[in-house]
């Protein structure tokens, strides 16, 4: 019996279709791989001429390990060091003509994306246009705009210890960097790094989600045609291409996703010595003061919550707190702005993104089924397993110590907790895990100052969510569980350079005082000189020092 | 052990408790810390010294000069401009997001560890100290076992001005230092090796902590055939300097080698040996001024360096060693072998292997052939040699016409890449090492572009469009009904 790996199917929409995916991220399982089994040794000869399929196949007698193994992975290295060694990616010119044209791809197949983003995720198109295909663009275009002055080195002063120099901080690429991303946002999560990447002028390998695989393979097709393919590339798949990446030698690797994989990839960094941006998540959490716009608040959170991506964003509202009585005011304002935006039978509606694949559909019913939870929902709650589809659904008070409370709840699920007094959230707030973003509703200058002074997260956006996501003058990153380093505008060049310092000195301004033999008047004006005190330095020099 | 990990981990809860309570947060509680650490240096001037030339034979100008003063002078700026790093700083927003405003507020990354090494032990502790209580973080210091007299002196007396509650130093060796990296820490400040530099990484990554890792490297020395004989006097000094001057060449930026023309390099030499005997007189043994290699083990090493023939063939200056009082003679060669152990690690001494080429040009494919180094010098005068050095190589910082003082300078970022390191500190810089930078949005209730939210409809898309390009123009007329929507999705 012959197996052929199905790896190879690129291109071939029949592949496509039967491969059913069922996946959890990485490490949970090893979808995509579809094995087809042929009992005849003349295989290629007996595919049909018309066959889409474009791809060569080879046949082995074994188990076909026609995928991605360290060895690929190693030669996929060696060539892109190649090019990134040859100079060329650091050249301006070169990094304009990639940015221009992952624009112009951008651009020209903005409908193929959203058709890939609703196969993966039923996205709704708007919401594929504004929060991956428009932050994409302006994310390359501010770029194009800005580059020439990222890339010019940074006059800095020089002190008194070093004086006569100049000095210069100089922006140089890393080299060759991976760039692993991952299924909620998959197009935006894939190019937004890479564009850093390549303004910052390095060599890329993207390794798009295997969750999200109709992203996937439209990246790995795109790429080709609009990138310069000798330093841009694209690997797909899952655990074993992943690990087989990991193995590289890398100069950066630049990951989004959840804490357990930035672990591991943490890990295989730290035998190269290879630095890393980690973008992870956290629960989230919404403070609400009950002095604040009833309206504008519960619509701002719906945004920041079902209209992102059903709740499945690293950024998204996880959970709400605010005081006992004013939590049945929001909750009936909830209601009536999701009734707004979904209408009556939210399970009908096209405007949210449905649960990525059943293993996540499953994850979320197990919250909402845990035995102290399920009593508790006030809002939603209906599912439809065939369509992978969860009503928003709004719990109150659920116990604390539920796993809905503990774990990142990355769906349409929304606890919200009571306190006595809005101060005691603060606490609550702080005993869990550093979030990827906290926001606070409030009209109280106090409340507001005393937030963004004690809650420790990756960013606060007070009276809205999400927002800070799409400011380009702000870094976007985690701290603590939710991660480190940052992007996002000139960060994202950052986070793909090195800051090397550059001090220019000349052959004068020599001090004896610097070399042996040592005596005790030079250590005097050592000493002047280093406190910048120039007339100590003025008598240390006429030798008016007494030892 | 059991029963120090129980204790540490006693301690630390106090620390992190510290932390959540805001205490560490105060400018004033910085200010107070920073100003310790200045009584600290005043008071303890001469045991410091005095340990320094215990652990590593340091003449006490040299201490000054490497150690005690350049902390001084990091201490008098970050109390200078503490208020200024502190404060938070606006970022700018484009005109879509009327009546809201974003600034990057700093804030401590919490609990940190810093581990620090024998060579610079004092300088190499509370550098990294002392931007971490700046930036408000609480602090456990471990200094090098193998600078004992600095340990113990930083481990007895420095806690006597600072808060005991928020700043621990722990001694110890590797055992220790394995315990306490099995903690959760929100920051690792390390300087060392690249060898341990991994393990420090690695058990990291289990607690998601971020790393500062200050390794070293083989740092060259690129010397160009300069004409004039005041510029060849003063690059040679500077070299000299670099390389014997500064803990007997065990610094992570000392010269390691360095590279010359064919045709220059006699000179050289000989010009070497002159200002080599005008620094350190006819017996170097004596001068004082050269440092002593740490312990036996290095000691040990540096010897075996030399015990290849071929190396020892090169030999053409110095190369007397004293194992009892731990001395090595500063030590010239020429063109040992490019695969000898001396050319393939980094060497932490006082030996100068001087590489001979044919253009002085082919160092940077001789530099890039090799992992990137912390520093690279140059001396040169050629404007043109100068651009291709910083273009085409790669190093944590390139100094031309000068060696080590990059060390002194408080503007710009000192610190590695590739096998050199992860991350950089120094004057601001060690500020934001120790720093989160939070991003903070502030919206009114009053403006909301009401096509933000569902149901969608193609209208609503080309105002998102518009709004995208900030084409408010275009915003307006799509409002007012005058623009028509291009867009017609049909995807389901």
């Amino acid at each position: 019996m012959i197996i052929v790996s199905a790896g190879l199917f690129k291109d071939c929409g029949r592949c496509f279709k039967s491969s059913s995916i069922v996946g959890a991220g990485l490490g949970d399982t090893l979808a995509y791989h579809h094995t087809y089994k042929i009992n005849q040794v003349s295989f290629s000869s007996s595919i049909p001429s018309s066959s889409y399929c474009r791809a060569t196949l080879s046949i082995t007698m074994e188990e076909a390990k026609q995928t991605f193994d360290v060895d690929k992975a190693a030669v996929l290295v060696k060539e892109l060091r190649k090019a990134f060694t040859s100079g060329k990616t650091k050249s301006y010119e070169w990094r304009m003509s990639q940015l221009e044209s992952i624009s112009k791809m951008i651009d020209e197949k903005e409908k193929e994306i959203i058709e890939a983003l609703h196969k993966d995720l039923s996205k709704p198109e708007l919401e594929a246009f504004v929060s991956e295909i428009s932050m994409t663009k302006s994310s390359c275009k501010l770029a194009l705009k800005e580059l020439k002055h990222w890339m010019m080195p940074k006059k800095v002063e020089t002190s008194m210890a070093t004086y006569p120099s100049s000095a210069e901080i100089v922006s140089e690429p890393l080299g060759v960097v991976l760039v692993i991303s991952t299924w909620n946002f998959p197009f935006l999560l894939s190019l937004d790094p890479v564009i850093g990447a390549i303004a910052a002028g390095n060599a890329v390998v993207l390794k798009p989600s295997e969750i999200a695989p109709a992203t996937s393979s439209l990246l790995s097709r795109l790429l080709v045609e609009y990138a310069d393919e000798s330093a841009i590339r694209v690997v797909e798949g899952a655990v074993v291409e992943t690990s087989a990446l990991l193995e590289q030698k890398w100069d950066k690797i630049f990951f989004t996703g959840g804490a357990r994989v930035g672990h591991i990839v943490m890990t295989a960094a730290a035998k190269h010595l290879t630095p890393v941006t980690l973008e992870l998540g956290g629960k989230c959490p919404v403070l609400v003061d009950s002095n604040v716009d009833l309206q504008v608040t519960a619509r701002r959170i719906v945004a920041g919550k079902w209209a992102c991506n059903n709740g499945q964003a690293c950024i998204g509202v996880d959970y709400i707190i605010t005081t006992k009585d004013f939590a049945t005011k929001l909750i009936g304002a909830l209601r009536s702005v999701l009734e707004e935006c979904f209408g009556k039978d939210p399970m009908e509606s096209k405007d949210r993104s449905r649960i990525v694949n059943s293993f996540h559909f499953m994850r979320l019913v197990n919250l909402l089924d845990e035995d102290k939870v399920s009593d508790k929902i006030v809002v939603g709650g209906q599912r439809d397993r065939s369509q992978l589809q969860i009503a928003p659904t709004i719990l109150l008070d659920v116990p604390e110590d539920s796993l809905i409370m503990q774990e990142e709840i990355f769906g349409p699920l929304l606890p919200i907790m009571t306190v006595e007094k809005l101060e005691d959230a603060f606490d609550m707030i702080n005993r869990k895990p550093k979030a990827l973003a906290a926001y606070l509703f409030s009209d109280d200058e106090q409340i507001k100052r005393k937030f963004v002074q004690n809650v420790s997260a990756g960013g606060i956006a007070i009276n809205d969510t999400i927002l800070q996501l799409a400011v380009p003058t702000l870094p976007f990153g985690g701290v603590g569980e939710s991660g480190m380093g940052s992007y996002h505008g000139k960060f994202s060049f950052d986070a793909f350079s090195h800051n090397k310092a550059v001090l220019y000195r000349s052959f004068a301004g020599e001090s004896p005082t610097r070399y042996p033999p040592y005596t005790p008047g030079k250590q005097k004006q050592m000493k002047a000189l280093i406190s910048g005190d120039v007339f100590n330095i003025m008598l240390a020099l006429l030798g008016w020092f007494k030892n | 052990m059991d029963k120090f990990m129980i204790d540490l981990e006693t301690d630390l809860e106090v620390m992190r408790e510290c932390c959540r309570s805001g205490k560490t947060k105060e400018a004033s509680w910085r200010r107070s810390q920073l100003k310790g650490l200045q009584t600290f240096l005043k008071e303890n001037e001469v045991e410091i010294l005095r340990a320094l030339r215990e652990d590593l034979g340091k003449h006490y100008v040299e201490a000054f000069r490497d150690e005690v003063g350049l902390i001084k002078k990091s201490l008098n700026l970050a109390l200078k401009d503490l208020q200024k790093w502190m404060s938070s700083r606006e970022a700018k927003l484009p005109m879509i997001a009327l009546l809201s405003h974003a600034e990057l507020v700093p804030e401590p990354l919490g609990l940190v560890l810093v581990i620090s090494p024998w060579n610079f032990p004092l300088a190499l502790s509370l550098e990294p100290l002392l931007g971490a209580i700046a930036a408000g973080n609480a602090v456990v210091l471990k200094p090098s076992e193998m600078a004992p007299a600095c340990s113990s002196l930083l481990f007895n007396t420095l806690p006597n001005y600072l808060d005991n509650e928020t700043i621990k130093v722990i001694e110890g060796g590797p055992a220790v230092g394995e315990q306490l990296l099995l903690k959760k820490w929100d920051k690792i400040f390390f300087t060392g090796s690249a060898r341990v530099g991994r393990i420090v990484m690695s058990a990291a990554a289990k607690h998601l902590t971020p790393v500062t890792l200050e390794l070293g490297g083989k740092c060259p020395a690129v010397l160009d055939s300069l004409s004039w004989s005041w510029d060849k006097e003063v690059a040679v000094n500077r070299i000299i300097g670099a390389k014997y001057g500064s803990c007997a060449g065990q610094a992570c930026i000392s010269v390691d080698y360095l590279l010359v023309e064919k045709a220059f390099s006699s000179a050289v030499v000989e010009l070497m040996k002159v200002l080599i005997k005008k620094m350190y007189r006819d017996n170097p043994l004596e001068s004082q001024s050269v440092g002593r290699i740490v312990n036996k083990h290095h000691f040990l090493r540096l010897k075996n360096l030399l015990t290849d023939k071929m190396v020892k063939d090169s030999i053409v200056y110095g190369g007397s060693m004293d194992e009892d009082s731990l001395f090595i003679e500063p030590t010239i060669l020429v063109d040992p072998p490019r695969d000898s152990t001396i050319m393939t690690e980094e060497i932490f001494g006082p030996l100068l292997p001087i590489i001979t080429l044919d253009k002085i040009e082919d160092s940077i494919d001789f530099i890039n052939a090799r992992p990137k180094p912390l520093a690279i010098y140059a001396f040169t005068k050629n404007e043109a040699f100068r651009r291709r050095m910083v273009s085409q190589t790669s190093s944590g910082a390139v100094v031309f016409n000068d060696a080590i003082i990059q060390y002194a300078a408080d503007t710009i970022p000192f610190g590695g890449i590739g096998e050199s390191g992860i991350g950089n500190y120094h004057g601001k810089f060690s500020f934001d090492t120790f720093s989160h930078y939070k991003a903070v949005v502030r919206r009114s209730f009053l403006t909301d572009f009401w096509f933000r939210f569902p149901p969608w409809n193609n209208y609503k898309l080309e105002l998102f469009e518009t709004a995208y390009n900030y084409d408010y123009f275009g915003m307006l007329l799509v409002i007012l009904g005058l623009k028509r929507s291009r867009r017609r999705f049909d995807v389901r």
